[in-house]
Formats: C-alpha cells, structure tokens, sequence
C-alpha cells in the first residue's frame, strides 16, 4: 500500500482535477455543501481492449444510499446540498474494487473538506477515487501442465503403480535372498498371494 | 534407506485423501461455465412514460420510465433492452423527455435533479441540481422548435420555480422564482409562433394565474389572474393553444377557459350533462390539438369535442376497460391518436384523427393472452409504409404489467415486466417421472437420437454447417436434463413460483428459466371502485406425500383487499404444476401477521395462522381435520408482535375460541409479556427469527481440544436490535457519542432477555439470521462492520463423559421447556466489512451438514458469498495447531472481499431486494435465487460437490488411466511370467540347463 502513495500523487498532480470544493449553489441554500469528485479508471488496464474503461455505469452513493448519481463520461461526478458532518461515498463500477471514502465536511470553516479512504486509510487531497484492483470475477483456467495432471487422482493412481513395478522390486532386491525364498513358498502353498501379507513380510 | 513399504503406503494415501478432499474458500466459475447452471433475466418494471425516438435511420428505440424507478431504451423491433439505469427509490424520476433526439432528459427528486443521458448508449452527459419549492407535480417541458435558442432550452418548472436549462450542456440559462404565494405551476404552453411561454399555475385552488414569459430571458411579460367561483382540481388542467380544461374539486364541472392575450374566459360545463350514469371519479386524459378531449369516468371513456369556450360535444363513448393513447403528431396540423378497448377476449386498436373524430384509420383486432388483464396504458407510434401511407404500432401497458407491442394485429414482442417487483417467492417439486414410455416414443426418441450423434458426430469432425451447428447448439439445450418438466434425482429442477406486485403468479423453471405458467389472481386485481388490492405472501399450502401422493401439490396466495392493513384478506389456493387456482376465498377480518405452522393435517395441508388487527388469530384450512391437529398443538403455540410504532414487543399465547364470535377457527390471543423499549433512547429497528424449516445436523460442535460445545437451538429465540433515536437516520447526521446499537435475544416463549449487546456509535441497518449475524456502520471507525453473535447451551455442557452418556445419567432426552432459566454462554465477534449491505441470506442445504455461507448482497447490486468460518467469533490471532486443524482462520480485522466469491459472477441484479436460499436432494448443493428489478439463479455448492462429481470431471483421463492400468497389468504379468520361467530354468533345475548345452 506505501508504494500506492506516490503513484496516486503523482496521478493528483497530473490531473487537475475539480477538488473537494464546497459551495452554495443556489441562492437560498447556504446550508448545503458540495460534494465534487472524479472517478479515474486506468483505461490502459481496461480488459485489453485499449478503450477507457466505460463509466456509464458507474454509480457514486452517499451514506449506503441516501443519494445515488451516476459518474459523467469524464468520471466527473457532485453531490449538492450536503449538510456539514462526516459523510461515506462509496463507488460501484462493476469489474473495480473500490474503497468507500470518509468525507469530513467541517461545519465551522465552510468550505473546508476532509477525505480519506477509510480501506487503507490514506487521506486524499483531492477526491480522485481510483480503484484498488480490478475484479476478476472468474477463475482462470489452468493451461495444460504435465504437473496438473500428475496431481489429479488418476494421475496419483498411475504413479502410484509405477512406484510400486519399479520401486518395489529394487527393494526387493535389498532384502534378504533368503526371505524372498520364503515368501515365495509362502505365495506357492497361499493360491492367492496377498499383498499385505507381503508387504507385512518384506516389512518384518 | 528407503521408508518402510507400510508407512509409504499410508503416506500415498494420505496424500491422495488429501489432494481430493481438498477445498478453497471460493466458490468460483470458470468464465466458460456461465450459463451452464445459472441464469439472468433483466427486467425494467411497469412502464409509466414511454417516448419514440423518431430517428429516421438507424436502430428504432424507445425510451421508457417506469414505476420500479428505471430509465431504459428498448430495441422497438425485439424489446431487447440497448442500456438501463435503475435510479435510487429515494430520487423518483416524475419526467422523461427526448431532446435534440440524441439527448433523454430526466427530471427527479421533485423536480430538483435534471439529468441527461446519451441516447445511443446510456452514459450520463450532464447533471443540474435546481433549486425548487415544493411542488405535487414537477413538470418536465422539452422546447419543440429550434427557432427560440440555438441550444434547445429544457423547461423545468416546480413549484413556483421556472427554469430554462440548456439541453447541451446542462447549464441553467435562466431560472425564475414566481414571487407569489402558494403558487403551484401545473402547466407550460410554448407557442409555436413566438419565443413567448406560457406558465399556467394555481394560487391557493381557486385562483388562476398566466404567466408570459421570455423563452430567451425569462422576463415576464405580463400576468393575468382569474379567480373562480369554486375550487379546482388541482391535478387536471391540460393545455394547448390557447384553451385549457380543468375540473372542479367535487370533479362535476368542467371549466373551458380561454386565454385571450389580455385576459382569461371561461365557461362552466356540467359533467353530467356530456355522459349519462357517471359514477365513481372523473378524470380528464390529455387534451389533443383540434380541441379533442378524453374523459375517463370509473365506467366509460368518452371522446368530447370542444366548440369553443361555448360548449363540448361528445362524439364517442367507450366501455371501459379501454385506454387512449396521447395525440401524436403527423402532420403540422394533424394529429393521430389510438383507442384500445377489450372487446370479449380480444382487443380491439383503434386508431383516429383529431382532425376527423368520426372516422377511423385503422381498426384491428389482436388476440392478447387472458392471464394479462386489462389495458393500462397506450403509447402511439406511427412508421411509413413501403406505399408511403401510415402504419400505426403501439406499446400497450397490461394490468399485470407487461408491455406488448402490436403492429399489424399481431402481438409483435412481449416483456414479462412483472416479474421486475416480486413481492414473495417459493418453490415447488415437479412431477415424477412416469415409467413406462411408449413404443412410438422411444421409436422417435432414437431416430432423434441417431440424427443427434450424427450431427455431433460432423461437428467433432468439424464438416458441419453454420446451420448444423445452430441445431446442435439447440439441440444441446433442448435435450439436456436441466430443462426437463419432471423431478430429478438430485433436486435441481423445481418450479420457484413468485408473485407480483400486481397480483401475478408465475412458475419459472429452474434449468433456464422460462415461464412454465403464469396467472394473474382475479382477488388481486383492481375493483371497479379503484380499490388496489395488494398481495402479500405466498407459501406453501400441499405438500403431497406417500398418502395423497396422487394429488398435485398446491400453494396458497395471501393479500389485502385494499392498501391499508386494516382491509379484508383474501386467499387464493393454485395448482403448483398447472397453475389453475383451485380455491379462492375471501376473509371477514384482516391480515396483519401470517405463521406458517409446521405441523400438518391428515390430507398434508400445511397449518397456518393468520392474525388479524384485532390480534386474534384464525386457523386455515378450515376443516376439522385441521382442527384437531391444532388443538394439539396450541398450547405450544406462542406468538409474538412487534410493534415498531409504539417501540414494544409483546409475546402471546393462544386461548380457545374468539370471545364475541361464534367462529370455531377463531382463537383470542393473551398477552403474556411485553418488552418497553426506552423510547428517548432506543428505536426498534429490526427484529428477526429462525426460519421455521431450517435443517440442523449436529447439536453440538467439537472444538479444537476435544471439548463438546452443545448449540442452543431454540425455535423461540428473536433477535431485536435497536438504534438510538438520532441514529435512526442516515450516516452523516449523528454524532458517533449520541448514536448507538443495542442487539437483543430474546425467548419469544417467556421474554427473557438472554443477551444484550451495545455497540456504540454504531447505527443500522442490521439484518440477521440464525446464528446472528448483522450489519451496521460504525461510526468511530467510519466503516461498516459485521458482528457475529453464536449461542451455546450451558446446561448442557456436562454431557461429555461417554460413561454417562451410555449409564443415561445424561439430560439430553429430558424434555426441554422454554421456562426454565436457560443457562446459556455467548460468543460474539465484530469484522470490518467494506460495502453497504442490501441483503443477507445464509445458505441452507438439505440435512444441514455442509458448512454454511453467507450470502451478502452488496451495494453494487451483486452477491457475494462469504464462508461463514469467516464470521467465526472465535477466530483468535494465533489460532493453535489443532484450532487450524478444525478450519479456524486467523484473525483479521476486515472481511476478505475475493472477487471468484460473487455468486453473480460479472452480473449485476438490479436493485436487489432478496436472496433465497432452497435446498436441492443433494446434500453439498443449494439452490440460490436472488430477485430485485432483474433475477439471478444458481446453483452453489459452499465446500465443492462432494457428493457428487463435477461436471468438470474428466472422464476421458479416467478411461485413459484404468486402460493404462490394465495394460500395465497384463505387462508386468507376461514380465513376471517370463522372470519366473528364467528363474526357475536358473534355480530349480541347474542340470537341465546343462543338458541343453
């Protein structure tokens, strides 16, 4: 997140953007602020296809939807009217995470708003909102590998059997002649030989 | 050295256990899995403004608002929807207008936000905030000609505010307080001659007031105001030119005024006069250039002409149900418009000119389903035949709120757009498979099949055609199992039958669903007197088991008969499978609360309660079957009220018999107790109980050091939360010292408080479940946060030792009543979580055995299911060994957001409003269907299918391997064969090989 920092800045300084400007709008409503921002979303990162990312449906909510607008095509977007206090924007752009925003708007000096992401805590000088990350919403598909397939049961299966054809006999093979001896006559008088009684008898 | 053969043994299959048991914490889809098991509709609501765009090329749209609060432009060819935006419930859209034809222009809020949006694909261009008084109707007013400004002025007028806005850019050009008092502006008239508007308001209700204005300037030319005799209606005053209908109040005279340039006449006409038999309210529908008017009374439509000021002349009268369209204009002096009217079980489209009332130009008759009601709503659209005349369409409103598009007398397209506002859902079994299938369909069914595996066949091989692989596409979906119209072994295919706002019911299938049936209830429908019924529920009222099994199982539907709660009910009981309603009845008392009860009569009838305004409470069904069940049970029925008005919760029992009522179905109910909350400092803000038919597998829970924790799973446990009064509103307004949560569980048997939890500075909105979990925003912190309360049973912790347990010196059968103190221990825990939360559902299976999740429907319209090991209160920082062993995640103090973890996938559903969970046959798998201005269905499987292979399942490597395996075999056997041959030519006989030498 530190390495966020300066990027974002950097972002700030390069776009002039409309800051956290609190006005009366009309005539008449000297009690209400503004709320002004603008939402940049990467359009290099935007599914490859070179294009802005589209904002059509980009929504900016006030207070978990108390007021509700939607972003312009330049990602600019305002709330008139909003009584001094502490207020939450949160954006929903569908494929972006974005963080909700505390905004502070001080009663006692108009005009002066405070804004932070309250996901990480990093305070705004201007109320540029870019999102976390993007959402993958799918999982990726696994290209072909020789280890997926090895990991699948089947493929446990098969080494398993490869284990025990070509492993097994070199330990065989440690084991004393003598003993094989006896297990064989053992596999003779038994009609059918039992593995684990093998095994119990390598083993011993 | 090599390990001991035993312990490799173990290890490998160890491993083996290990990598197919395990399991993420997501759930998620491949991209090319979507569809498969899932799917989105996208509906827009009961359209209320509809606007042509009359774009001569290009694709023809039109441009709707509707009464779910949502914008969208539709393909005028398909009803496909191009975009769609649903606006807040708390920002009404009251206008939509077209501008520039390339522009569509909103008005909300009351007339104080204009919004334009670009026609082609939705985006937002510009937003005005305007400062207006309040108004009983903003109007929205779009400057028709190009002549008054360069950059089409946009009127919007509120209240005594009159604003010109340009179109382009959004900023206001004008804006102009009418500095007299009360003054409510109800009509613009631009005069196609000059740049002069006309604003038409009221003062007080009888004094009419003209206002010249400057369309450049905003500059008032003159003002002329009239008084009138008597009171008028304030809703009606239609203009055009330089003539204006209003209504009186007592809506019995019509005032035709004229306005003169200097000065304002009129003349009052008697209603009764124009139509015989009137009766209920009079309304008057949009006034049509050439001085046509339609006047809707409760029974009739009637045409009238106006003569002047002098007098109206009535030309036509139509039965109602009928609707007529708004004028349209065709020529400069001519303008179209349409009548429909039901005649039978068709519908007849009329289709008139204002300047010849008399004849008509088009008169067709179209068939329309019968389950779609009466005509609401008339939109006119005309197009240019190939032979140069007018072709007329229109977009036709229905009472169950689809929209129809008729063109030619033919139903071209059709929106099923009442499903965008589901008032309740539930579902239903399909039939059974019958056994025994037919010679001539198995016949069929393989010719089909060999037809099938031949075009498959040339698809694999790549020789098919565009067309071929169109059919195997289709074929795919017909024929895949998903979509059959019987029960499966699994449980996945069920019919979720929903009802509507407008008093529809509809069975979808669960495989794609489409509509299996649908039917609009005749008790739900608008009376003649106007009265709206609303409905209400719908559950389940047969369930046929082994002994019925022969009938189909039926659901009941329970309404109001009018809005208020005090109204009649009404029920109707419907056919699950064919959706014929087999019962219908009205009720003598009112519907306040509905208790599903889980016991059955002997015919399995579901028993349910209904409680009325008086809170009483009436048994249905009413038989005596049902009876006697009940009175078995009624001791161990309690209820409880929460009554947010008066900030109290009163829990009651039921008593024998109404007191004044000689109804036998009718029990009086007595208060046993009540909680008061503190109405200075806490507000009832939700309460919320068990769902009734929840399945639990396991009483106690094993926890890391082998110790036994027992569940309390009490039915009667309600959770109340409360929010201080001040932070009862939205988040900005409180202080976090003034504003706080109080969570409470309480036992709805007794009222005994058994937990009480604050958190301060926290505010709603708080949703729970049966574990409680809720959601509210934290002040301080100035996130939102999740808390987490599970409740153990205490009393019954000593039952650990298996020596008791097998000795029965255990309390486990000792029957358990809700008046013993219980001794219970609580653990709770609270997690940052980011968004606002619209919705919470938890997850439910068939036996309860598989680990829940919760499924949270965000701000942005999706769902995001959660695990609830997430949500664990006794998730510790450094879980130990065996804590982690038992899925315990270490502490965080956010709850992860993982983008695979949305239900929805990349899929919004609009304006979410519920989240059901159902169970499926198959244990690992639940059945989610989430519903709001769009609906969502899937499948979910909280930890993977582990009962059942996935569809991802490789077949093909399993054949490869058991063949590999097999060859193996028979390869390691002719190895050992031959070794042995060796073997014993080398040991066993020496001297032979000798003798070969």
């Amino acid at each position: 997140m530190a390495a966020r920092l300066p990027r974002l800045l950097l972002l700030l300084v390069l776009f002039a953007a409309v800051a956290v400007a609190a006005a009366a709008y009309q005539p008449g409503s000297a009690e209400g602020h503004t709320i002004a921002g603008q939402i940049k979303i990467d359009g290099s990162s935007a599914k490859g296809f070179g294009l802005p990312a589209k904002t059509s449906n980009t929504k900016v909510i006030l207070n978990g939807g108390q007021r509700v607008t939607f972003a312009r095509p330049d990602g600019y977007f305002a709330f008139h009217n909003v009584p001094a206090g502490t207020h939450l924007i949160e954006v929903s752009s569908l494929g972006y995470l974005f963080s909700p925003v505390r905004v502070d708007i001080s009663a006692r000096n108009p005009g002066h708003i405070q804004a932070a992401l309250t996901e990480n805590r990093i305070v705004l000088n201007e109320l540029v909102l870019k999102p976390l990350r993007e959402e993958q919403y799918y999982e990726k598909r696994e290209p072909f590998s020789i280890m997926s397939l090895l990991k699948s049961p089947m493929g446990m299966m098969l080494g398993f059997m490869v284990i025990m054809v070509f492993v097994m006999p070199k330990m065989m093979e440690n084991i004393d002649p003598e003993e094989i001896k006896q297990a064989q006559e053992q596999m003779r008088n038994s009609p059918v030989p039992s593995f684990s009684g093998l095994l119990a008898r390598a083993n011993s | 050295m090599a390990p001991p053969p035993r312990h490799l043994l173990i290890l490998i299959l160890g491993f083996l256990a290990a990598a197919s048991l395990a399991f993420t914490l997501a759930a998620a889809v491949y991209e090319d899995q979507v569809g498969l098991a899932d799917w989105h509709q996208k509906y827009i609501g009961k359209v209320k403004q509809a606007v042509y765009h009359s774009q001569k090329s290009g694709r023809r749209r039109v441009v709707v608002l509707t009464e779910e609060n949502v914008i969208a432009s539709l393909d005028l060819r398909s009803g496909d929807i191009f975009w769609r935006h649903v606006i807040e419930k708390n920002d009404p859209v009251d206008e939509l207008s077209l501008s520039l034809g390339k522009y569509v222009v909103t008005l909300s809020s009351g007339g104080s936000i204009l919004r334009a949006w670009n026609l082609p694909d939705g985006q937002m261009i510009w937003e005005t905030n305007l400062q207006v008084s309040k108004s009983s109707k903003p109007l929205l007013h779009v400057l028709s000609n190009n002549k008054v400004a360069k950059d089409n002025l946009v009127f919007v007028s509120a209240g005594r505010w009159i604003y010109a806005v340009s179109s382009i850019d959004g900023v206001i050009s004008w804006g102009k307080e009418l500095s007299l008092d009360g003054l409510d502006i109800k009509q613009i008239i631009q005069l196609p001659e000059n740049d002069i508007v006309y604003a038409v308001g009221l003062a007080g209700s009888s004094k009419l007031n003209l206002y010249q204005l400057n369309a450049k300037t905003g500059e008032i030319v003159k003002h002329i105001q009239e008084s009138f005799p008597s009171a008028l209606y304030s809703e009606t005053i239609l203009g055009s030119h330089n003539v204006l209908v209003a209504l009186d109040e007592t809506r019995s005279d019509l005032f035709l005024i004229e306005l003169k340039g200097e000065s304002i006449s009129y003349n009052k006409v008697h209603v009764s006069d124009l139509v015989q038999g009137l009766s209920g309210t009079v309304k008057l529908l949009p006034l049509m250039s050439n001085g046509v008017i339609a006047l809707q009374a409760s029974s009739t439509v009637s045409l009238l002409k106006l003569k002047g000021i002098d007098g109206l002349e009535v030309i036509q009268s139509f039965e109602q149900p009928a609707a007529v369209s708004d004028a349209l204009t065709i020529t400069e002096k001519d303008e179209a418009f349409a009548i429909l009217q039901h005649t039978g079980s068709e519908i007849e489209f009329v289709v008139k000119f204002t300047s010849d009332v008399t004849n008509e130009v088009i008169r067709e008759k179209i068939n329309i389903d019968q389950h779609r009601g009466n005509i609401q709503k008339v939109f006119l659209n005309n197009y240019i035949r190939t032979d140069k005349s007018h072709g007329f369409r229109a977009l036709v409103v229905m009472e169950d709120h689809s929209l129809l598009l008729v063109q030619q007398g033919e139903v071209v397209w059709s929106r099923e757009d009442g499903l965008a506002s589901i008032v309740d859902v539930t579902t239903s079994e399909l039939p059974v498979e019958k056994d025994g299938v037919s010679v001539a369909n198995v016949e069929h069914n393989l010719f089909e099949w060999l037809k099938g595996h031949m075009l498959k066949l040339k698809g694999t091989l790549m020789l098919a055609s565009a067309d071929e692989l169109a059919a195997i596409q289709a074929m795919r979906l017909k024929s895949s199992e998903k979509n059959k119209m019987t029960r499966d072994h699994n449980g996945f295919r069920k019919l979720l039958i929903v009802l509507t706002k407008a008093g529809k019911v509809i069975a979808l299938h669960t495989g794609d669903g489409r509509i299996v049936w649908s039917n609009l209830l005749q008790s739900l429908r608008a009376s003649k007197s106007g009265e709206m019924p609303s409905a209400l529920r719908i559950c389940q009222w047969q369930v046929p088991h082994h002994r019925v099994m022969h009938e189909n199982p039926s659901i009941l539907i329970i309404g109001r008969s009018g809005a208020d709660s005090a109204a009649p009910g009404v029920l109707s009981v419907l056919d699950s499978y064919s959706g014929e309603e087999l019962n219908s009845l009205r009720l003598d008392h009112s519907v306040v609360q509905i208790i599903p009860l889980t016991v059955k009569d002997s015919s399995e009838h579901r028993l349910q309660l209904i409680v009325d305004s008086h809170s009483r409470a009436h048994l249905y069904p009413r038989s005596p079957d049902a009876m006697n069940v009940f009175l078995h049970e009624m001791p161990n029925t309690y209820l409880y009220t929460v009554d947010i008005e008066a900030n109290v919760i009163r829990g009651h029992s039921l008593q024998k018999s109404c007191d004044n009522s000689d109804d036998e179905y009718c029990f009086s109910t007595k208060e046993l107790w009540s909680i008061v909350f503190p109405s200075d400092t806490e507000r009832i803000a939700l309460s919320e109980t068990r769902k009734m038919n929840e399945v639990v597998h396991a009483q106690a829970k094993i926890i890391a050091d082998q110790d036994v924790m027992y569940k309390y799973l009490s039915k009667n446990l309600v959770f109340v939360a409360t929010v201080s009064p001040k932070a009862a509103g939205e988040i900005g307004s409180a202080a976090p010292e003034e504003a706080w949560l109080v969570a409470y569980l309480i036992d709805a048997v007794t009222g005994r408080i058994l937990h009480r939890v604050t958190h301060h500075g926290a505010q709603g909105p708080v949703v729970s479940e049966n574990w409680v979990v809720y959601h509210y925003f934290n002040l301080r912190a100035h996130r939102f946060e999740m808390a987490v309360i599970e409740i153990y049973d205490q009393s019954r912790a000593d039952n650990k030792d298996v020596m008791k347990l097998i000795l029965g010196k255990h309390n486990l059968s000792a029957p358990i009543t809700s008046y013993t103190r219980p001794e219970i221990m609580v653990k709770s825990q609270s997690y940052f979580f980011t968004f606002s939360v619209k919705a919470i559902a938890a997850t439910q299976t068939a036996k309860g055995i598989t680990s829940k999740q919760l499924l949270i429907g965000t701000i942005g319209d999706q769902v995001l299911a959660l695990d609830k090991r997430f949500v664990d209160p006794r998730r510790s920082v450094n879980p130990t060994q065996q804590e982690k062993e038992e899925g315990i995640i270490p502490l965080t103090d956010a709850l992860p957001i993982i983008p695979t973890s949305y239900v929805t996938h990349s899929l919004q559903v609009e304006a979410l409003r519920g989240i059901v969970s159902i169970p499926s046959k198959l244990e690992s798998t639940t059945l989610v269907f989430t519903y709001g201005v769009d609906l969502f269905y899937t499948q979910l499987a909280p930890s993977r299918t582990y009962d059942s292979l996935t569809d991802e399942f490789s077949y093909a490597l399993l054949l490869i391997t058991i063949a590999a395996l097999v060859a193996a075999i028979v390869v390691t056997w002719i190895w050992s064969e031959k070794k042995e041959l060796r073997d014993k030519w080398r040991v066993g006989d020496p001297s032979s090989a000798g003798f070969l030498q």
